[in-house]
């Protein structure tokens, strides 16, 4: 798995799958060119100039991604440009959602207090280590299993069970 | 050593002898459960995935979270939802007039049994733990893998012990809903991440069958991977009215290893009401005497139930709601609304100046049907009360029991049931 290079943009504790995409925007079904627009509306609404660059990775507190299992939430993250998530913890759904979908999420305990808004990040999964660029200091990130790299190295789910010819 | 219902659920699904908490395994899925916002979605990705379901009898399919079709794209949906129906063949389709919430569905149309292993595109199918199953949300891509595979990757989940002992008090208010709201208050939002979540204890077993559900329900609010009752005789007579279907039912082992053992005196529990935006911000309901409402709702997973509308109606009959508050009630499938029609319960609500909708999940996640505008107030059987989750971001929601919901419609400010008569 490559190295994961972005800015940090910062949330808090319980960051819900409602926040990230509200439900009733679920009745766009799979147009996510559509949906991402109105990915965080209620929450943070200038989210999407914020990520414009596309080169982002969320830095957020305990429980990210809590709430409904619509896989909407993940997705529309990943196609706004963020590159990874680093979280004290996720919601598990959202979790599972986001590796097959071949977006990189991180458990990182203390990460909450790491960095700031805007600063540089690279994530090296093979060592499990981040690096703030912009300050020089250094995290650990819990290795993910072999299984999850392999899913996110063929881009999620799909094409990995199409790799191993599983389907 | 011995094991709980979820690792005995697991290993047999997996194939394996015994399974133990953080272990991976490959199990095969015994129900997928999925509904009008997703099921399209999922249908499209498994095309990539060779197009075929691995068993159709195995898959239910049932309208819920936008139907009546509420605008054009919800009706597109639903078109996508019913080409997958008929391609593949579902028998267990409900179309509306049939319908109702996937997750009273499965059970009262007796889909579910005991020792089942469940999926569902929706977080809340853990509901089906209450009838002894192991059931999951998971997200469409998965689900699609599942349609095509019929299997899925499980890491056994480390399990919470909740023992509701002693006697519930004689009132005769406190429901599933005060239960797990007062679990969830006490563990907090992610108190039960990645773990199962599985409820014992006298009170438990003598609340009515229909709280179960509401309680399994709501584990996810606490992070849980799923919430799981072990079947007993209640179990085994709701399971018989509803099917035929042969079961073994697992139970767990005395001597099961459980992460934690939390105690929760049924004698202490009051009427309680979560507090926007959390579900874990939890006060009792006396304590909020005074907080004004715009819009009761009674309705949903979690309170849409025929247990829910009685006790709602029990304490509506003959009263007028608030003038200046909408009561919205809405039974969770076709068969509870038309069992409350018969019962005299829709006609109760009605007089005292609700009104009464076709089933559907609709307000609860801001659909329609009871959608809040800028600043309104609403107090709800639902089990969220996230930032917009039923309308406007400046809206708020306060989540309480059927019987809490309906005394606060009387009064037009959060009223415990016990101070309305």
């Amino acid at each position: 798995m490559n190295e994961i290079r972005g800015k940090i943009i910062k949330f808090g504790d319980n960051i819900d799958t409602d926040l990230i995409i509200a439900a009733h925007r679920l009745t766009l079904g799979s147009d996510y060119e559509k949906l991402v627009k109105y990915t965080f509306e209620n929450f943070d609404p200038q989210f999407l100039e914020k990520v414009e660059n596309g080169q982002t990775i969320i830095v957020a507190g305990r429980n990210f991604g809590s709430g409904s299992s619509r896989e909407q939430a993940p997705y529309v993250l990943k196609h706004s440009g963020v590159k990874a998530i680093l979280a004290e913890s996720f919601a598990r759904i959202f979790f599972r959602n986001a590796i097959n979908i071949g977006l990189p999420v991180f458990i990182a305990p203390s990460v909450s207090e790491f960095g700031m808004n805007q600063d540089e990040l690279v994530i090296i999964p093979t060592t499990g280590e981040v690096k703030n660029l912009t300050n020089g200091e250094k995290i650990a990130i819990e290795p993910l299993p072999e299984f999850f790299v392999e899913i996110l190295d063929n881009g999620g789910i799909v094409g990995y069970l199409k790799k191993r010819s599983l389907v | 050593m011995g094991y709980t219902i979820s690792e005995k659920i697991l290993a047999r699904a997996s194939g394996e002898k015994h399974v133990t908490s953080g272990q991976i395994v490959t199990a095969k899925i015994d129900l997928a459960l999925t509904h009008d916002v997703l099921c399209g979605p999922a249908a499209e990705i498994l095309e990539q995935l060779g197009g075929k379901v691995w068993d159709s009898s195995k898959i239910i399919v049932t309208p819920d979270h936008f139907v009546p079709n509420k605008d054009i794209a919800a009706a597109k949906l639903c078109l996508s939802m019913e080409k997958f129906v008929k391609e593949q063949n579902i028998a267990n389709y409900y179309q509306l007039g049939r319908h109702g919430i996937c997750h009273i569905m499965i059970s009262q149309e007796g889909h579910v049994v005991p020792g089942d292993l469940v999926v569902g595109t929706d977080s809340h199918t853990c509901t089906s733990g209450a009838v002894g199953a192991f059931a999951v949300g998971i997200g469409t891509t998965e689900m699609a893998v599942v349609f095509a595979t019929g299997e899925l990757w499980f890491r056994v989940p480390e399990t919470m012990y909740f023992n509701i002992s002693g006697n519930l008090p004689e009132h005769g208010y406190i429901s599933g809903k005060d239960v797990i709201l007062s679990i969830i208050g006490q563990i907090g939002v992610d108190g039960a991440t990645y773990r199962a979540m599985e409820f014992d204890g006298e009170a438990l077993r003598v609340l009515p069958f229909d709280e179960r559900f509401t309680i399994c329900n709501m584990s996810i609010e606490a992070g849980a991977k799923t919430g799981i009752i072990c079947p007993d005789e209640k179990t085994a007579e709701y399971i018989e009215q509803r099917t035929k279907k042969a079961f073994t039912p697992l139970t767990s082992d005395k001597d099961a290893e459980y992460l934690e053992k939390i105690e929760i005196e049924a004698d202490n529990l009051e009427p309680v009401v979560a507090k926007p935006h959390l579900p874990s911000n939890v006060a009792t309901a006396r304590e909020l005497e005074g907080q004004e409402i715009n819009q009761a709702f009674i309705g949903s997973c979690t309170g849409g139930r025929l247990t829910d509308l009685r006790v709602a109606a029990k304490i509506l009959k003959g009263k007028q709601v608030k003038p200046n508050v909408r009561l919205i009630v809405i039974p969770g499938t076709q068969q509870i609304w038309l069992q409350a029609l018969r019962e005299g319960l829709l006609e109760i609500f009605a007089e005292a100046g609700g009104v009464v909708s076709t089933p559907t999940c609709g307000p609860c996640l801001g659909g329609h049907m009871g959608v809040l505008g800028p600043g309104e107030k609403c107090i709800s059987t639902t089990n969220r009360n996230f930032i917009g989750r039923m309308g406007d971001r400046t809206s708020e929601v306060f989540l309480a029991s059927s019987a809490t919901v309906a005394a606060s419609a009387l009064t037009g400010d959060i009223t415990d049931p016990r101070d309305v008569n």
